[in-house]
């Protein structure tokens, strides 16, 4: 029988009513008592030297406030990197400062030179018109390698060049593995570039800035993932503001995909400016103001080999990537590519030696930072594409070479050769799930098919492993993290036994307050609706590292966890002094306590108004009242696994693309709402075929964005995506969370890519053109026509 | 500065706008209606979507003085006044239709609009009928089958675990 609440359950969302009927509270949804309008004049050229910033005419523009320029801003810090890399001779990454507004240069189209705080949003954009600015434009510096050539032009003047660092993985393995490639039997060699993204959640960006004069606070609504994090970077590292003094609340905020992980110059902006002109500063973005300033995504250029022996063993894995930092560095920039690309960079594969090589680069370009999976889909792709290769010259089936290599059920838990130990997993098992759920063995028949209409089927496998729930705070300390990554949780019990739950982790699509409900409500045997889930402002939780990187159930849910095994352990004390029975007797079970082998027994309701207004207490033993905060640091990532299939038909006359399924096989752990984390999936895979077949992010060689709005930036739209077969049966639980979950938010976009490529491949060599090695994505009909048609 | 006087949700409201004021302006910001969402500004995300004078109009890509006198619905006014959803709203909430809920109001109207004009459409008139209006989070599976399912035709059910 299905479960209809608790773990387990479907429960339908209670946060869908508001959405549904437009009375949620999204942050440009608020609207403050004498609230002025912020306006960002941002650079048109990707590199140039101020030579003149004149605000004098235009501050007299009717109601204008203030025009901040960095000349205001003297006092206050950049905006802070959270994350330093040490790259392979030992040495810190170059660092350059990030200015709140453009000092002196401007490094990337969209970079804040001022900001105009005036009565309405109209006056203020008339005013930035108004100022006088003068840049001289610099030449710019667009293509990563072209970046680290002698004598290439500089980003950023005071750094020794435009490389960010150089890192190695492990480097004590280098000459190993340039061993183990050189005797190797067969290597498969690949060259690709995972595309630039833009995240686009479809909320752009919104900050307010609420100064209180009366008591000397300020107040930020903004639309993140992560409102603690915003707190402390902002106030100890940029406006020096101590925490008592600064509530940051992210309310209702719609989508984030990693762009609102980071602190935003603007953040801090509307901030400092409230205070100035003693009134409450909003600042909205506008679509297209968030194409060049949200930090972008992914943006590798990548060099794969993979050796195998003669039995096709892998025996090592080269990569050498370029990776994109753009401009700056956002706050989790320097770790994508390195701690979070280069440990997943085994896959699922027994692979005994691997190196990883990343040189970071500056370029004229938005900063780029996580994006739904971060640094995992960029190593899923190149494995999954190179082992896809590997197949195809070996002649041997890609399902079979990859079961050959994997992990097996059996040697979990499992110390790769990147440093990380993967608890538990059954690659076997997941990849058979989705053989099982394509009909794989009528593959060939369904081909003859295609071929009989004139079209080229495909059918494509990826099989990824993901890290997810981070910290844990002692590794991520030792990999760069500036910041461990705790997460908190406060249970408050009512009188009469409702509970507030307050959390760290932020919900912005993900259906938590649904979800964590559930979990809380199923450890004590009471209602769901009994529970209630806050979250999104730091007056509430006592800390918080948010929401990204899978890591909420895992982390945010473990710490709910032992908050509630406190209130429950502190109750069972309050149940036995009410029952005069030993405490070791009481037991507690839907929503009653009782003692064991009696009939005795007391609801939670009375417990609870027991230890709030009690008459008859153990007062000299025990406190009154039914509170408690726990955190939480796991003692290793969790890693979800899966396996993903695409089917495709390809027209050879013009190269389009049809995508004809889509399955997904997970092994998630343990799964407490399933209905939700179909939905993850469901928009993780969409999200994967659009980096796959539609996005790209494209700068031309001036460093102008080509892509700046919906009608040049494609994304995806109903019908470019199919209905989705999805599973995740296949559970392997985490060992080391009292869950047992691993995360399922960033799996659709990791598994995805790879898949919907190797499918297009697929369909192009049984269509013989055996020619085609690679196609980069996005994988528009125009590129496959010319990869068919340029032989 | 004009006066205008639009029939919205049903009431009657007027307010002074700017020849600039965009619809979605004058609902959001003079009549506090924030339901209606903005997502871009190139009359693509359909966040903005509304009905006006019985047509789906993305309510970025008209003024508000084109308004004068219309008859206006946002996504405020497609619950009964008791609060119970309509159906297209119960069946998003059943099928997990939506995540984040930002483009939820410009869906919602969307979907309504398409079953009044086609009260069977297949799956294939849904998805090119969704053109514009994007949404980042659901992949548009789980929409797509809610306003199935809100036609009365049978769906799978959602996921659920033994």
């Amino acid at each position: 029988m299905p479960k209809d609440s608790g773990i387990g359950a479907s429960s339908k969302r209670r946060e869908d009513v508001r959405f549904l009927t437009g009375v949620g509270n999204y942050t440009d949804d608020i609207n403050m008592h004498g609230q002025t309008y912020a306006y960002f004049l941002r650079s048109e050229v990707a590199h140039g030297k101020i030579n003149n910033l004149d605000i004098a005419d235009a501050s007299a523009m009717p109601g204008v406030l203030k025009i901040f320029t960095a000349d205001d801003l003297t006092a206050a810090g950049g905006v802070p990197c959270g994350w330093q890399v040490t790259d392979r001779f030992g040495n810190p990454m170059q660092e350059p400062k990030h200015p709140i507004l453009a000092e002196g240069k401007v490094r990337h189209v969209g970079d804040p030179i001022a900001c105009v705080v005036a009565e309405t949003l109209e006056q203020a954009r008339d005013a930035a018109e108004a100022i006088e600015l003068d840049i001289e434009e610099l030449e710019a510096v667009i293509d990563m390698k072209a970046a680290l050539n002698d004598g290439a032009t500089k980003v950023h003047d005071d750094l020794d060049n435009n490389l960010c660092y150089d890192w190695g993985f492990v480097e004590e393995n280098r000459d190993a593995v340039d061993e183990a490639i050189k005797n190797a039997h067969h290597v498969t060699t690949l060259e690709l570039t995972n595309n630039r993204l833009v995240p686009n959640p479809m909320e752009p960006r919104v900050a307010i800035g609420d100064y209180s004069r009366g008591k000397d606070e300020y107040t930020l609504y903004t639309t993140s993932q992560n409102p603690h994090v915003i707190r402390l970077l902002m106030g100890a590292f940029v406006l020096s503001i101590p925490e008592h003094k600064l509530r940051v609340v992210a309310p209702d905020v719609g989508g984030g995909f990693g762009s609102k992980i980071y602190h935003y110059a603007e953040e801090a902006m509307v901030t400092f400016a409230s205070k100035v002109v003693n009134r409450p500063v909003k600042w909205t973005c506008s679509r297209s103001e968030a194409f060049v300033s949200d930090a972008h995504g992914r943006d590798h250029v990548t060099k794969i080999e993979l050796a195998m022996d003669e039995n096709h063993m892998f025996t090592a894995v080269r990569t050498e990537t370029y990776a994109n930092m753009g401009a700056y560095l956002s706050t989790f920039a320097p770790s994508i590519p390195t701690w979070l690309h280069g440990t997943l960079m085994a896959g699922n594969y027994k692979t005994p030696l691997v190196y990883v090589n990343v040189k970071a680069v500056f370029t004229n370009t938005v900063p780029v930072d996580a994006y739904r999976g971060a640094g995992r889909p960029e190593a899923t792709y190149q494995l999954e594409r190179v082992v896809d290769k590997a197949a195809r010259e070996l002649g041997v089936d890609p399902a079979e070479l990859r079961r050959k290599n994997f992990i097996k059920p059996e040697e979990f838990p499992y110390q790769t050769p990147v440093a990380v130990v993967y608890d538990t997993g059954n690659y076997h098992a997941t990849l058979d799930k989705g053989l099982e759920m394509v009909d794989y063995a009528n593959f060939d028949k369904r081909v003859a098919e295609s071929k009989a209409r004139g079209k080229l089927r495909g059918l494509g496998i990826a099989h990824f492993i993901e890290a997810c729930g981070i910290a844990p705070s002692n590794l991520v300390g030792q990999l760069g993290a500036r910041a461990g990554l705790y997460e908190s949780a406060t249970v408050r019990v009512n009188a009469t036994g409702g509970l507030v739950v307050m959390t760290g982790s932020h919900s912005h699509g993900q259906g938590h307050e649904t979800s964590f409900a559930q979990v809380v409500a199923d450890m004590i045997g009471i209602d769901e609706n009994m529970v209630e889930i806050v979250h999104g402002d730091t007056n509430n939780a006592p800390m918080g590292m948010g929401t990204y990187g899978s890591r909420s159930i895992a982390v945010g849910g473990s710490a709910m966890v032992r908050a509630t095994e406190k209130i429950i352990a502190k109750a069972k004390k309050v149940a036995s002094h009410l029952l005069e029975a030993s405490e070791g007797d009481i037991e507690l079970k839907d929503g009653a306590f009782s003692v064991a082998g009696t009939d005795k027994s007391i609801t939670w309701g009375e417990v609870c108004l027991a230890a709030y207004v009690p008459h008859n207490y153990p007062l000299e033993d025990l406190e009154p009242g039914l509170e408690e905060t726990a955190f939480y640091d796991p003692s290793n990532f969790t890693y979800p696994s899966g396996a993903y299939i695409c089917e495709v038909e390809v027209d050879e006359e013009t190269g389009k693309v049809d995508i004809l399924g889509f399955t997904a096989a997970d092994d998630f752990g343990n799964v407490i709402n399933p209905m939700i984390v179909e939905g993850q999936v469901h928009g993780g895979v969409a999200q994967g075929i659009g980096q796959a077949m539609l996005e790209n992010t494209v700068y031309d060689e001036n460093g102008q964005l080509l892509t700046g709005s919906y009608m040049d930036y494609a994304m995806p739209r109903a019908a470019d995506v199919p209905n989705f077969s999805v599973d995740h049966s296949c559970v392997t639980p985490c060992t080391h969370n009292p869950l047992g979950v691993k995360g399922c938010g960033e799996a659709g976009a990791i598994g995805s890519p790879p898949a919907v490529v190797n499918a297009v491949i697929d369909a192009l060599h049984r269509g013989g053109h055996t020619h085609v090695e690679h196609i980069d994505m996005p994988v528009s009909p125009a590129r496959v026509w010319a990869a068919i048609n340029n032989k | 500065m004009t006066k205008i006087t639009m029939t919205v949700n049903g009431k009657s409201y007027s307010g002074e706008v700017e020849g600039r004021t965009l619809l979605v302006n004058f609902l959001r910001e003079t009549l506090s209606l924030t339901g209606t969402h903005v997502g871009c500004d190139t009359s693509q995300c359909g966040a903005c979507t509304v009905h006006v004078n019985g047509q789906n109009v993305k309510s970025c890509t008209m003024f508000a003085i084109e308004a004068d006198g219309a008859d206006v619905t946002t996504v405020e006014g497609i619950a009964a006044p008791d609060g119970t959803l309509s159906t297209v709203q119960q069946a998003f909430q059943d099928y997990h239709g939506l995540q984040c809920g930002f483009c939820t109001p410009g869906m919602i109207m969307t979907a309504t609009k398409l079953l009044e004009i086609n009260p069977k459409p297949t799956e294939h008139e849904v998805r090119e009928y969704l053109e514009g209006n994007i949404c980042r989070c659901t992949g548009y599976h789980n929409i797509v089958k809610a306003i199935m399912a809100a036609s009365g035709q049978e769906v799978t059910p959602v996921a659920a675990a033994e």
